[in-house]
């Protein structure tokens, strides 16, 4: 019972949405049930928030390893969340003067907007930027012209790298731009790699993914995988 | 600037090339030397890295850029554009992409102010979205266009969660959904909204996107079932780029891929409607381009040691 | 003189009129509008007229007006070129009036007067949008090949399927943990459990958590979304209630981090440092983190298994990890660890949907390509306007 409840509601829920976006009366289904998640992912916050809560909480009283990290990451956690949901130094918004919380959470100059501009946007902003080093490193650590395939990669790697700056165009420059060998300077080079065989490589890439989804995903409706209720088996 | 540029390069490549002789010369003839850089410690990589992006940032080193064909439509698309032609920016970032694509979200902002469009600013990416939205006016539109005037020339229509969902029903319905701008107003309140039934009203959509959700759903919800009616061109990141070639040309008119498309693109707006007084603001995409160029060298140069190395003992282990 | 010049600027203004008058077409007539003519969901309406007598000599096109009152403003909504008597409206809504008006346009842009329809029609809703009737046959194909082989499986039929390397390395990788006293990581993407990658992700979750209860191995689950958390929960206690080591789950492993992605990838890659995983499994939709966790992961000295279906990512996950499930072998990694009949029927069915695609795309090329050859030796050839109509129904009409 415990599994056959969800398992129907799966296969209704599935059949449903794919027989009503051919039916026109029920073709709005689909963004109802897709609101619907979202007010359940939206409540589930609640949970996943508690959770963050409770485990941090847990380990600075136990004072287990990297405690000092729970004790910060609780710190912001409730200081955002009070500044946020208070509004706290937003002015009223203009329109309803005589409404303390008619402003926008994240006025200029407020301190949620502090918090966003001067903390957030940094630190998301280096975490991105570190892709630049992992990316040395791995180049460094993996690319190796092993066999015919890994020399051609590496051979495409080098074209594309240099086509992308002016370095390639700097080296390539002396090939006329009109002439019969204008497709090997190293800039349209790198275009025609791009338009043509990185084109069809993803090409056949999402076309295997998008039957892989839609079989997952029948699969899934005709309860024939069931792992993600916990098992496979009954 | 071209001389600084020509002696750059120039010593990045005698350097790269004195780094290869040297490793090939150590790789066969002193095996210690090739174990020492096989384990390199990676922060020694890292350290590397951080110079070669630094130096070029801080001597604020740019090189020409020549523009290629995408970023070429893309500049003649909005070129094309009339005054008072609507725009629907639909700027789906975050700060973390800021650096690849803030340069291009800039210069998107700053063309089209100065072709007198009206644009229709919004995101679906993330609930954080509408502050890169505020930056874009605030450092473009307030600065540089004073006379733009809020719900009359731009305006702010914020984030809608639904990811896709907001797609699909934007391109029927707009007022269904932005019931409000990013400020609280009525959409029926603002004079620039009053005509504005659906998306496909829009003249042109520049969409500047980060990952999901952003260029592929508007051009599987939006572009792709109206071609006729909705044109779109597109600037994203590196790594989202060859993954939207296949949509160009029908679905997606051109596409800006990374720094380098945003570099391309400057060029092609600041040589057109550019002067000297707007300094090196509006070439950020350019400035950034130097730190690229000798991190792609740097890259180069260490793939090329490690394969030296790689061969020189698999060479000693066969002899 | 005074009255003379009134006269000849008057007879002026009359000879401009006229000269005016003249240039704009006649207008068309008897527009009416009916409901579209072939099933669709409510939202079209075909307006027609009679063409305007001006239509063969001076008419450019025709502009379509509407609106849904009789006497409200009138709105643009389309163009029709000379000689077309038909347009359809598309994206009205359904059970509201419209009213249209047409006026012919020359090629100088002057324009005729308008001509409106007599009464208001309302688009009707029919039980089955008729445009999307090939899109249903192609998914009662692709849907029947899978059910075909499911079923043809469960009869006894052997079915065979490669070796994925990525996949026989999870019970190594699992081994190698227990062996060396430290935790196995998963990490199922950061997308929500409405993304079938995620979903994908937690069947795959299933199965190294029973081989990590079996072998006594801790397995650790931060998540970035709290539905996942649950599910992951589920799926982890039941693996362990298989395993028979239900003593052995601990809850307090599946936890959430945050919905914020480089939030949760700082987390996770602070996690890896300290605590040091022996084997990391990535498997779910992944963004520019993938990169991040993949070279922490190698640093740390971790076997890392990744699977995604994210084009994007692959390669840094090939670059970075030992193995690599790409696109559909990820979603074929449930089937292949449980080895269950039904699950590999189900990918056969997959690959009869790529043999169509092939064929499609075969076929599509080498028609478009003939016709193109043909209508260049010979412009009006029969066969090759022929093989160019099949060409643009079958892009135009099947395929969208």
């Amino acid at each position: 019972m415990k599994r056959l409840v969800p398992l129907w509601l799966t296969a209704i829920a599935g059949i449903v949405m794919i027989v009503s976006y051919f039916i026109p009366w029920a073709q709005g289904l689909g963004e109802v049930f897709s609101i619907w998640f979202d007010i359940l992912a939206g409540i589930a916050f609640i949970l996943g928030g508690g959770n963050l809560l409770q485990i941090h909480l847990k380990k600075v009283s136990d004072k287990g390893a990297g405690w000092g990290y729970s004790v910060i990451l609780l710190v912001c956690f409730m200081t955002t969340l009070f500044v946020g949901l208070g509004k706290i130094g937003v002015h009223p918004s203009p329109q309803f003067p005589d409404e303390s919380w008619s402003g926008v959470y994240n006025q200029s100059g407020g301190p949620f907007w502090f918090l966003y501009e001067y903390a957030f946007k940094p630190l998301t902003a280096t975490m991105f930027a570190m892709l630049a080093f992992y990316i040395a490193s791995a180049a460094f650590r993996a690319f190796r012209a092993k066999n015919i395939e890994a020399i051609l990669l590496l051979g495409t790697a080098f074209i594309i790298l240099l086509g992308r700056t002016y370095a390639g165009v700097w080296l390539t420059g002396w090939i006329s731009d009109e002439g019969p060998f204008r497709g090997l300077r190293t800039e349209n080079l790198s275009e025609y790699i791009m338009q043509v065989f990185n084109k069809t490589g993803t090409r056949a890439i999402i076309i295997g993914i998008a039957l892989g989804i839609a079989s997952t995903s029948l699969k899934v409706i005709l309860g024939v995988d069931r792992s993600y209720l916990g098992s496979g088996e009954d | 600037m071209l001389d600084l540029f020509i002696i750059v390069l120039a010593a990045a490549l005698v350097l790269m090339l004195l780094a290869l002789t040297v490793t090939a010369v150590a790789a066969f003839r002193f095996p210690q030397a090739t174990h020492f850089v096989k384990d390199l410690d990676r922060r020694w990589i890292f350290v590397l890295m951080f110079l070669a992006v630094a130096i070029p940032l801080l001597y604020q080193l740019t090189f020409p850029e020549e523009p290629t064909s995408l970023a070429i439509t893309v500049f003649e698309e909005i070129e094309k554009l009339e005054p008072g032609d609507k725009v629907l920016m639909a700027w789906d970032y975050d700060p973390a992409s800021e650096g690849e694509l803030g340069p291009m979200a800039t210069a998107f902002t700053f063309h089209c102010a100065t072709k007198g469009l009206k644009l229709y600013y919004m995101t679906i990416f993330s609930p954080i979205g509408p502050q890169m939205i505020d930056d874009a006016i605030n450092n473009v539109l307030k600065t540089e266009f004073p006379h733009y005037e809020y719900g009359v020339d731009y305006v702010n229509l914020g984030y809608k969660p639904g990811y896709e969902g907001v797609v699909k029903v934007i391109v029927s319905d707009l007022k269904e959904l932005y019931t409000t701008d990013h400020y609280g107003t009525s959409t029926r309140d603002i004079p620039m909204m009053k005509d504005v039934r659906s998306v496909q009203q829009m003249d042109l959509i520049v969409n500047v996107s980060a990952g999901y959700a952003g260029t592929k759903e508007w051009v599987l919800f939006a572009t792709t079932p109206y071609p006729e009616n909705i044109k779109m061109v597109a600037g994203t990141t590196g790594v989202m780029a060859p993954g939207m070639y296949p949509y160009i040309p029908d679905q997606l008119l051109g596409l800006l891929a990374a720094i380098k498309g945003a570099a391309e693109y400057e060029e092609l707006v600041m040589s057109a409607y550019g002067s000297d007084d707007l300094g090196l603001a509006y070439r950020k995409g350019q400035l950034r381009m130097g730190p690229q160029l000798i991190a792609h060298v740097l890259i180069i140069i260490l793939i090329i040691i490690a394969n030296i190395i790689y061969f020189a003992e698999k060479r000693r282990g066969a002899a | 003189m005074k009255k003379q010049s009134l006269t000849g600027s008057l007879l002026l203004a009359l000879l401009a009129t006229t000269l005016v008058a003249a240039k704009a077409p006649a207008p068309p007539a008897n527009v009416t509008a009916i409901d579209h003519e072939r099933w669709d969901n409510g939202t079209r309406l075909d307006v027609s007229w009679d063409l305007s007598p001006d239509d063969t000599a001076g008419v450019a096109h025709y502009q379509v007006y509407f609106s849904t009152e009789p006497d409200g403003d009138f709105e643009w909504v389309g163009r029709a070129m000379a000689g077309q008597t038909m347009l359809t409206i598309p994206d009205l809504a359904t059970g509201q009036n419209y009213w249209f008006e047409v006026a012919a346009v020359g090629a100088d842009g002057s324009a005729s007067p308008l001509r409106r329809s007599a009464e208001g029609v309302q688009p009707t809703r029919q039980a089955f949008d008729g445009y999307r009737l090939w899109f249903v046959l192609t998914v009662a194909i692709f849907c029947g090949a899978v059910v075909y082989f499911i079923r043809s499986a469960k009869g006894g039929k052997p079915l065979k399927i490669r070796k994925i390397a990525g996949l026989e390395a999870v019970d190594e990788a699992v081994g190698r943990a227990t062996e060396m006293g430290r935790s196995v990581l998963f990490i199922p993407g950061i997308l929500d459990m409405n993304d079938i990658q995620t979903i994908a992700g937690i069947n795959i979750l299933a199965r190294v958590s029973k081989t990590a209860a079996a072998y006594g191995a801790k397995i650790e689950v931060p998540t970035s979304r709290s539905l996942v958390m649950t599910a992951a929960r589920e799926t982890v206690h039941n693996a362990f209630l298989q395993a028979g080591r239900p003593d052995a789950y601990n809850d307090s492993l599946i936890y959430y981090v945050t919905d914020e992605q480089f939030g949760y990838v700082a987390y996770v890659q602070g996690m890896m440092v300290r605590e040091k995983p022996a084997a990391c499994f990535y498997m779910g939709a992944f963004f520019a983190e993938s990169l991040i966790l993949a070279e922490t992961g190698n640093s740390i000295g971790a076997i890392q298994i990744a699977g995604t279906a994210m084009p994007a990512q692959l390669p840094f996950f090939v670059a970075a990890c030992d193995y690599t499930l790409i696109g559909e072998e990820f979603f074929a990694a449930s089937a292949y660890l449980t080895g269950s009949p039904e699950e590999l029927g189900s990918l056969k069915g997959q690959d009869v949907g790529k043999l169509i695609v092939a064929a499609e795309v075969i076929g599509g090329v080498g028609v478009l390509s003939l016709a193109t050859i043909i209508l260049h030796f010979s412009p009006q050839s029969p066969l090759g306007l022929a093989l160019m109509k099949a060409v643009t129904f079958f892009k135009d009409v099947v395929l969208t």
